[in-house]
């Protein structure tokens, strides 16, 4: 069977930093492999614009195949594109259709302001993790491994929330821009290891007040956040960050 | 001048515990007047920085990518080692050891490896303690499996996710240093130069990839934990953004670099289907614990795999080593996979591909214990491919994958710079000629956690060291010609972008310095490598300005340096006249093909001092084996 390659239009957002307009400008990359990733058709575009001595397209990625977190564009208005449980890098080309016009856009909260074009800050993130997305352990002086155990249903759950890879679809996604998602992935991680008990109360405390310091949204739950989640972080955790806030204020 | 290892005397088992009593220590009071450098945010640098952070010292951590949480560490899937000896299969510290020496093809220094082989277990402690949701049993202890080339399980693992688990551990304990104000921490900086003052390492030039500004660090010590410098072949299972640079210009600065010509391609990786590819996606070699690998025995066999039968496959893994299977090393098992396509038995479109086959596990095992094993990793391989690989065998092929060489390192991690350490895969040290599989994340933590908080001490307690500021000459030189280094990038405006450039680079170092290397290949990159750099200086065109985030110029510094360091990779791998782990050279093998090593002439580090550009003078290190005796590697 023979792929056909395709021509593809897009529409990217231009920024030149925070503080100026942005637009969106039209492109046009014919002869795209079916087979090709999406940042790879930015990467061909890029080269197009190079050698007509304009500027390439910004867009942040490292890894490519969907773990590192660092990639992240509004494709069709969909955080990551149309695809569900990928990310942007993982995205391929036979997606769309031949002569498809495709909207490429940054993420957009208030928390994330744009840094140039389609790159944005997402360093709130960051922020909020320091306040409590940890164990408080020193090196080397830790028990034998051996003797923590874990049941086996709940390192599996833990397992499936600490596969967050932090990439900030959740809040591009969130009417309100919420980093609930997020923050409730690590917390239910934590949450579920016996090692995570003895500051589940602070984490889950500080790591609330820093998210609404940072100016995300509240959660109304609108459940975007599940539908665009890469790694298809359930909901459940919000639930259960919730459960550990209670716990934590009532306590 | 002559390496001095710095190997403290005793016995094997006795070194590390005898050297830490001997070591100098700094009063904890005085730690926080020491200034602390540490490039690098994976497994070994941000392990390093949590630690020494949480000593006391005042750490600047340093990191190209936006957050420290995504270095590069994240993509390992399969696992980490430890001797730990959890499935009573007759594991030990000594078994680790020796595994490690003999997979490494007897090129490492025996009294690191030890070391890494007694932490690896203390890593094991500190990561659970962290809250890494390593994979369990029903009765809540510890899952572990076996792994490319050992004879025993000792790789634990978190799903396919291992590196992300044991990265975002690492990247925790760091945020609590942040939290605790004792690391400060520069995501979006790249570091362009290392300042050297009165000889010793004192301090980093960086540029703010988001502002563009140039800035100048200083410390009492710099700590380079920035990774390999597996994309000067430009297709590679790195990340886009993951470079030589920061130890290339500490080599240019007086770092000897050990054994650049080791590289490790990886076997298992899904094979590239067009030009415009940038990366290649590596599937966890854990996949032939239970994959068979195969190729048609006629040559040109344009069957699809499933209608060609069993008496018309070569399982030539299988066939060959008896013993290891489709197990064997990674280096055995890439040149294997080479060689079977150079025959003409290649499948696929390109010819350039093995198939892995789980149809025998699936019949045995369920397609239930498969995908609860590698769902994650069959996933990954139909995004890539659109294929379905419980119903269809995959196609994978070999990629480059890690960089053993590095950086040269002595016992305490410092480079031939004083006050330059280097860890994790930025250095030279533990593995030899060859990498085992789940020896990476185990390397890194343990140089991270367990040696550089001692080692530093050592250092910084027994060295006079004035005090310096950003505004002395030697700083201010180097932001200057850091500087114009960039402007001059910008203001060639050739013909051929930066792309196009790496692209050549890369093209050559995969045909001359890849998987089987002769002299007269090597001989012709020397002398086209060159050329090309010449080429790259007249007639590269760079995009936008210095004043902006501008990847564009990003890529274009660290391409400049593949076309240096590329041309020390062939130097290195002309020297070595032997064969020996992921070092191939056709001139050296056995009658059955295999690597043949050359002990009288090579045993030994290679470690190369930067004289000018172009010129190099070789230094060795001889390896002295007094615990295993080396002997040919054999996995038949």
């Amino acid at each position: 069977m023979e792929k056909k390659n395709m021509t593809i239009h897009l529409k990217i957002w231009r920024q030149k930093d925070a503080r100026s307009k942005g637009k969106l400008v039209p492109y046009t990359v014919e002869n795209v492999n079916p087979d090709m990733s999406f940042l790879e058709l930015l990467d061909v575009l890029n080269e197009q614009l190079i050698n007509k001595d304009e500027e390439p397209v910004e867009f942040d990625n490292d890894c490519r195949e969907g773990i590192c977190g660092m990639c992240g564009l509004v494709i069709q208005g969909t955080a990551h594109g149309p695809n569900p449980g990928t990310t942007t890098c993982e995205l391929r080309m036979r997606e769309f259709e031949d002569g498809e016009t495709i909207t490429v856009e940054p993420w957009r909260a208030k928390a994330f302001p744009v840094i140039k074009d389609l790159v944005v800050d997402r360093s709130a993130f960051d922020r909020v993790m320091a306040k409590g997305g940890y164990i408080t352990v020193r090196t080397g002086g830790v028990p034998e491994a051996s003797a923590i155990l874990v049941e086996k249903e709940n390192a599996d759950l833990a397992m499936d929330y600490a596969a967050c890879i932090g990439c900030g679809a959740c809040v591009a996604a969130c009417p309100n821009a919420s980093a609930a998602l997020f923050v409730a992935a690590k917390v239910s991680h934590l949450s579920l290891m016996p090692q995570g008990q003895p500051e589940a109360k602070r984490r889950v405390e500080r790591m609330s007040v820093q998210m609404d310091e940072e100016q995300f949204g509240a959660c109304s739950n609108h459940g975007e956040c599940e539908a665009v989640c890469p790694k298809e972080i359930p909901i459940t955790a919000i639930a259960r960050m919730r459960r550990e806030y209670w716990k934590a204020i009532v306590t | 001048m002559k390496l001095d290892a710095k190997v403290p005397a005793g016995s094997l088992a006795e070194k590390w515990d005898r050297h830490r009593f001997e070591m100098k220590v700094v009063n904890p009071v005085n730690k926080r007047k020491f200034n602390l450098i540490v490039v690098g945010t994976g497994l070994a640098g941000a392990s390093a920085a949590a630690s020494l952070g949480e000593l006391g010292y005042n750490v600047k951590n340093f990191c190209i990518q936006d957050s420290a949480r995504r270095a590069h560490s994240i993509g390992a899937q399969g696992g980490i080692n430890a001797a730990k000896n959890y499935q009573n299969d007759g594991d030990s510290i000594w078994r680790l050891f020796y595994d490690t020496i003999k997979g490494g093809d007897y090129r490492a220094r025996e009294a690191n490896v030890y070391r890494l082989a007694q932490v690896s277990n203390n890593i094991i402690d500190q990561c659970v303690a962290q809250g890494v949701p390593f994979a369990r049993e029903y009765g809540g202890l510890f899952a572990n499996r076996s792994f490319g080339g050992a004879l025993v399980s000792r790789t634990f693992y978190a799903r396919g996710q291992t590196g992300q688990q044991l990265l975002l551990g690492a990247y925790s304990a760091l945020m609590a240093q942040v939290d605790a104000g004792t690391v400060e921490m520069f995501p979006r900086h790249e570091m362009l130069d290392l300042v050297l003052v009165d000889g010793k390492a004192r301090g980093i030039v960086t540029r703010n990839l988001e502002t563009g500004a140039y800035e100048a660090h200083t410390a009492d010590a710099v700590i380079l934990a920035t990774g390999g410098y597996g994309t000067a072949y430009y297709l590679s299972t790195l990340a886009i953004n993951s470079n030589a640079s920061a130890i290339w210009r500490a080599h240019k600065k007086g770092a000897f670099f050990g054994n650049p010509c080791f590289v490790q391609i990886h076997p298992t990786c899904i094979p590239r289907s067009g030009d415009y590819q940038s990366k290649l996606t590596l599937m966890s070699e854990s996949l032939r614990n239970d994959g068979r690998v195969w190729v048609p025995k006629q040559n040109d066999d344009k069957r699809l795999p499933n209608e060609i039968p069993e008496e018309d496959r070569d399982y030539y893994l299988e066939r060959k080593y008896p013993t290891f299977g489709n197990m064997v090393p990674r280096d055995v098992a890439s040149r294997n996979a080479k060689d079977v396509c150079d025959e003409g038995r290649g499948v696929g479109e390109t010819g350039l591909a093995v198939y892995l086959d789980f149809k025998t596990a699936i019949e045995k095992f369920g397609h239930d214990t498969i995908e609860e094993k590698y769902g994650n990793l069959f996933e990954m391989y139909k995004l890539i491919t659109d294929e379905n690989a419980y119903k269809v065998p995959m196609r994978i092929y070999p990629a480059v994958h890690y960089t053993m060489g590095g950086l040269w390192v002595d016992y305490n991690l410092m480079s031939t710079v004083p006050g330059l350490h280097v860890l994790g895969e930025a250095n030279f040290s533990d593995h030899g000629a060859n990498r085992l599989g789940a020896s990476a994340l185990m390397q890194g933590l343990s140089d991270g956690y367990f040696v550089i908080p001692y080692t530093i001490g050592n250092y910084l307690a027994g060295t006079e060291l004035k005090k310096v500021t950003t505004e002395d000459e030697e700083f201010k030189n180097s932001v200057e010609e850091m500087v114009q280094r960039d402007q001059k990038l910008l203001s060639i405006k050739g013909g051929k972008t930066v792309k196009e450039f790496h692209r050549d680079i890369g093209n050559l170092l995969w045909n001359h310095v890849g998987m089987a290397r002769d002299e007269k290949g090597l001989k012709h990159a020397i002398e086209e490598i060159p050329k090309l750099r010449e080429e790259f200086w007249q007639n590269v065109r760079v995009a936008g300005s210095a004043e902006t985030l501008n990847k564009n110029l990003e890529f274009a510094g660290r391409v400049a340096d593949y076309m240096e360091l590329g041309e020390l990779m062939a130097r290195d791998a002309l020297e070595r006249r032997e064969s020996c782990g992921g070092h191939f050279r056709e001139e050296s093998q056995t009658e059955e093909g295999e690597a043949l090593r050359d002990d009288n002439n090579f045993t030994h580090v290679a470690a190369w001092e930067f004289k000018e550009m172009g010129k190099w003078e070789l230094h060795q290190e001889q390896l002295v084996f007094e615990n295993v005796t080396p002997s040919q590697r054999s996995y038949k």
